[in-house]
């Protein structure tokens, strides 16, 4: 596919508008997997609207991130940085029909703390 | 039949770029009654006016349409240019095609079309205007100051000066308002309450001020030079006139559990007290909230201790009424509350406090007399951490969309303190962005940095937590793209600021307007910004914006300067676009003057003939057009149709819209 293309479906289906960040990186500083992401949730918003999507399409941080989604609670400009990344990771997924989470490891992840949001997001990755 | 010039402007380019003028004047001169049509590059100017002036003169002409700007603009500009030449201020229209049509199109073609039809619109309305007189009313000589703090001091010290009465109406017991709570001021660091309290002591010794404090505005009537405005001194059961101030009361009163408003409420103080020990006036006041004898009827040892007799648990509200030529509301800031961002822990730990509260535990006259030490334990904080930009810059919700402007100085002027004075301290400021425009500001805010080792952390916190004792900072570090956990003692949130909550009564009651952040809108944001829309009434300080000091004793000495302009007028000239009734249609109703916001309606009992010798008494609406201020409530609301505004009659608007209508 097109790269700008590409970029544009991302934007759509994330349904946040890049241009509202105003690069205060609370996203970032609230981030519970900060350490495990090469791609930072801030970083996101800023290659999306730079239109580089390769970074992103390769990062680690696709499989990193827990959906948690705190970096879109705290946001004071109303951007979504966790729906970039989701964005992303279907994009990857619906090219290359993989998968990195195996299905049978998931139960012992599984602990009481784990926000609701991340399981979902798990068992959407194990649909594709 | 009327003879009416033409007058079609360029703006430069403004307009000209998208209406073809010179085809605007082209057609427009074809217009029945239409004798003259011209265009010219700047008709506001020395040139353009004399054009103006001399085709009245030539042609004889009996009204005018400037085809231009807004009339809010220059209508008054061309009324003079007409007056000076012999022609009636009211038989100018204006045909706005700049913000109503150049500025806001951009094909020539339809844009031109548009220019006509909004000049043909002003020439159908012109031909029913009539040559109308301005009356004239007098000028109250005295100006009243709403709200006690920085901004309404300066203002009410301008205006006495000038020789002008000023009473300053204040809330809370004393006046002085956010600033006498500051410890230092940026960028001069000098003591807030040196600075402040000779103003204060000032106003108290000025002839021509008069300070009512615990007391609050309750109404407001009438109009530009002539206001009447009733005051509600809250009862604050102490003699003002024999209370000498000398604290006697406070040691005695055994209930002392009181929030201390005046400390942030970080230490308690007696149900009587005295703010702070330069307050103006320096008289106690009691908490009826926490009063033992007013509040069961036991105790009354403060009246025992008194030597001059002040106390009086008897005393009750009183309402004062006086009239004003002129209002300057000064009503100013508070912190937003921060339940919106537990992120922070704000509700949670004691050591997370707002900069509001760290000046009060800086200042030699706050709870730990200027020792800086930690709310929970009144330990030494040996790390202290700030956070900038809570609740400022917020388009979530949560928080205000504006930046409150003095964080980033005060901020700076906080960590240079600490350092200065604790050196041993460790201090780290998050920040989004360091916005220090201003003489000095910039050089004051790398001073921190360069010369006291502040450490700044380009990024905003997620969150804080407590683990072993320590609150834990986590944040972002943009520069070095990583993730910082700072434990520190002591967490400091720059919460934004907001309008304080009386000024959306206030802006009610005295007809002003008001943005969506519950700011005082000015008359015009770059060229008349210390007045409302509303006449009369005049804005200080940060009731109209996010101020810092230098500039807001800057605006209200300008606020100052255009009431002493108003004031300084014996007789003011009315709106000659006044309402008045048709006697025959008016049913006497008294829906009209139920909806003047001004009182200018009264009625009269009058007697009609009806013909065959026949006589009937009616009761009919009569304005006084020295009170009547045009704004057209009346007519519209009026079922009979029987009040109409000069100028704006509904015979014209409906020429108008006939014109723009018909092709």
């Amino acid at each position: 596919m097109d790269k700008l293309e590409q970029v544009k479906l991302v934007k759509e289906r994330s349904g946040t508008d890049a241009r509202k960040c105003m690069k205060c990186g609370k996203c970032s500083g609230r981030c519970p997997a900060y350490n495990e992401m090469d791609v930072k949730p801030h970083q996101f918003v800023s290659y999306i609207e730079k239109g580089d999507i390769d970074k992103l399409l390769n990062s680690k941080s696709l499989y990193t991130c827990l959906s948690c989604f705190a970096c879109v609670e705290r946001c004071p400009r109303g951007v979504a940085p966790a729906n970039v990344i989701e964005a992303v990771r279907q994009e990857v997924i619906r090219v290359q029909g993989e998968n990195k989470i195996q299905a049978e490891k998931v139960p012992e992840m599984i602990d009481e703390t784990i926000p609701q949001q991340l399981l979902v997001s798990m068992f959407r990755k194990l649909n594709k | 039949m009327q003879r009416i010039g033409v007058f079609v402007c360029w703006c430069g380019s403004n307009i000209a770029s998208t209406v073809d003028v010179k085809k605007v004047a082209e057609v427009l001169k074809a217009e029945p009654g239409v004798v003259i049509s011209e265009n010219y590059q700047y008709m506001c100017s020395e040139n353009g006016q004399a054009l103006i002036r001399n085709a009245i003169k030539e042609h004889s002409l009996t009204g005018i349409v400037v085809c231009s700007c807004s009339p809010r603009m220059h209508e008054a500009t061309f009324r003079r240019t007409a007056e000076s030449a012999g022609l009636n201020p009211y038989m100018v229209e204006i045909a706005n095609i700049r913000e109503q049509c150049s500025w806001i199109h951009k094909d020539m073609e339809e844009a031109t079309e548009k220019a006509i039809i909004l000049g043909r619109s002003a020439i159908a309305k012109l031909k029913l205007n009539a040559p109308l007189t301005s009356g004239e009313s007098a000028v109250v000589k005295r100006a009243l100051v709403i709200g006690g703090g920085i901004a309404g001091i300066q203002s009410a010290l301008d205006i006495a000066e000038a020789g002008f009465e000023v009473d300053i109406v204040e809330t809370s017991p004393t006046i002085g308002g956010n600033m006498a709570k500051l410890d230092k001021t940026f960028p001069t660091l000098d003591c807030a309450a040196c600075i402040l309290t000779p103003k204060m002591v000032d106003c108290a010794q000025n002839e021509k001020i008069d300070i009512l404090t615990y007391s609050e505005v309750e109404s407001v009537k009438g109009f530009v030079g002539n206001f009447k405005v009733q005051i509600r001194k809250k009862a604050r059961f102490v003699d003002e006139k024999k209370c000498t101030g000398c604290g006697e009361c406070m040691q005695k009163c055994p209930s002392k559990k009181g929030l201390n408003d005046f400390n942030m409420g970080l230490n308690t103080r007696p149900a009587i007290y005295i703010p702070f020990a330069q307050a103006i006036p320096n008289v106690a006041v009691i908490d009826p909230e926490q009063c033992l004898k007013l509040k069961n009827g036991k105790c009354g040892l403060c009246a025992m201790k008194c030597n001059v007799n002040a106390i009086d648990y008897t005393q009750k509200d009183e309402i004062i009424e006086r009239e004003y030529g002129a209002i300057v509301v000064a009503t100013g800031y508070k912190p937003i509350s921060l339940e919106n961002f537990n992120e922070y822990g704000y509700s949670q730990y004691k050591d997370v406090v707002t900069s509001l509260e760290l000046e009060r535990l800086m200042n030699a006259a706050g709870p730990s007399e200027g020792h800086l030490v930690r709310p929970s334990d009144h330990k030494e904080p040996k790390v202290i951490t700030f956070i900038q930009c809570v609740g400022s810059r917020d388009t979530s919700g949560c928080g205000k969309p504006y930046c409150s402007k003095i964080c980033c100085m005060y901020t700076a002027k906080h960590a240079m303190l600490i350092r200065e004075k604790y050196p041993d301290t460790e201090v780290h400021v998050f920040y989004i962005d360091v916005r220090t425009p201003g003489k000095n500001y910039d050089e004051f805010f790398r001073r921190a940095v360069e010369q006291y080792g502040v450490d700044y952390v380009k990024g905003m916190v997620g969150k804080v937590y407590e683990e072993n004792g320590k609150l834990m900072v986590q944040g972002a570090d943009l520069i070095n793209n990583e993730q910082v956990v700072i434990p520190s003692d002591l967490v400091v949130l720059a919460a934004a600021i907001e309008p304080s909550p009386t000024v959306r009564k206030i802006a009610t009651m005295v007809t002003a307007s008001i943005d969506t952040n519950n700011f005082l809108t000015e008359a015009h944001a770059k060229l008349r910004p210390v007045e409302s829309p509303t006449a009369g009434i005049f804005l200080s300080g940060v009731c109209q914006g996010p101020k810092d000091i230098p500039e807001t004793v800057s605006q209200a000495s300008a606020c100052a300067a255009k009431v002493i302009g108003l004031l300084a007028k014996d007789k003011l000239k009315c709106n000659a676009s006044v309402a008045h009734s048709d006697e025959t249609l008016c049913s006497g109703c008294s829906v009209c003057a139920n909806v003047c916001p001004y009182g200018a309606i009264t009625y009269v009992d009058k007697e009609f003939r009806l013909g065959g010798g026949k006589t009937e008494l009616r009761r009919v609406a009569s304005v006084n057009p020295a009170v009547c201020q045009g704004c057209g409530a009346c007519t519209v609301t009026c079922p009979s149709g029987a009040m109409d505004l000069k100028g704006f009659t509904t015979g014209q608007i409906m020429a108008e819209v006939d014109a723009i209508c018909k092709r």
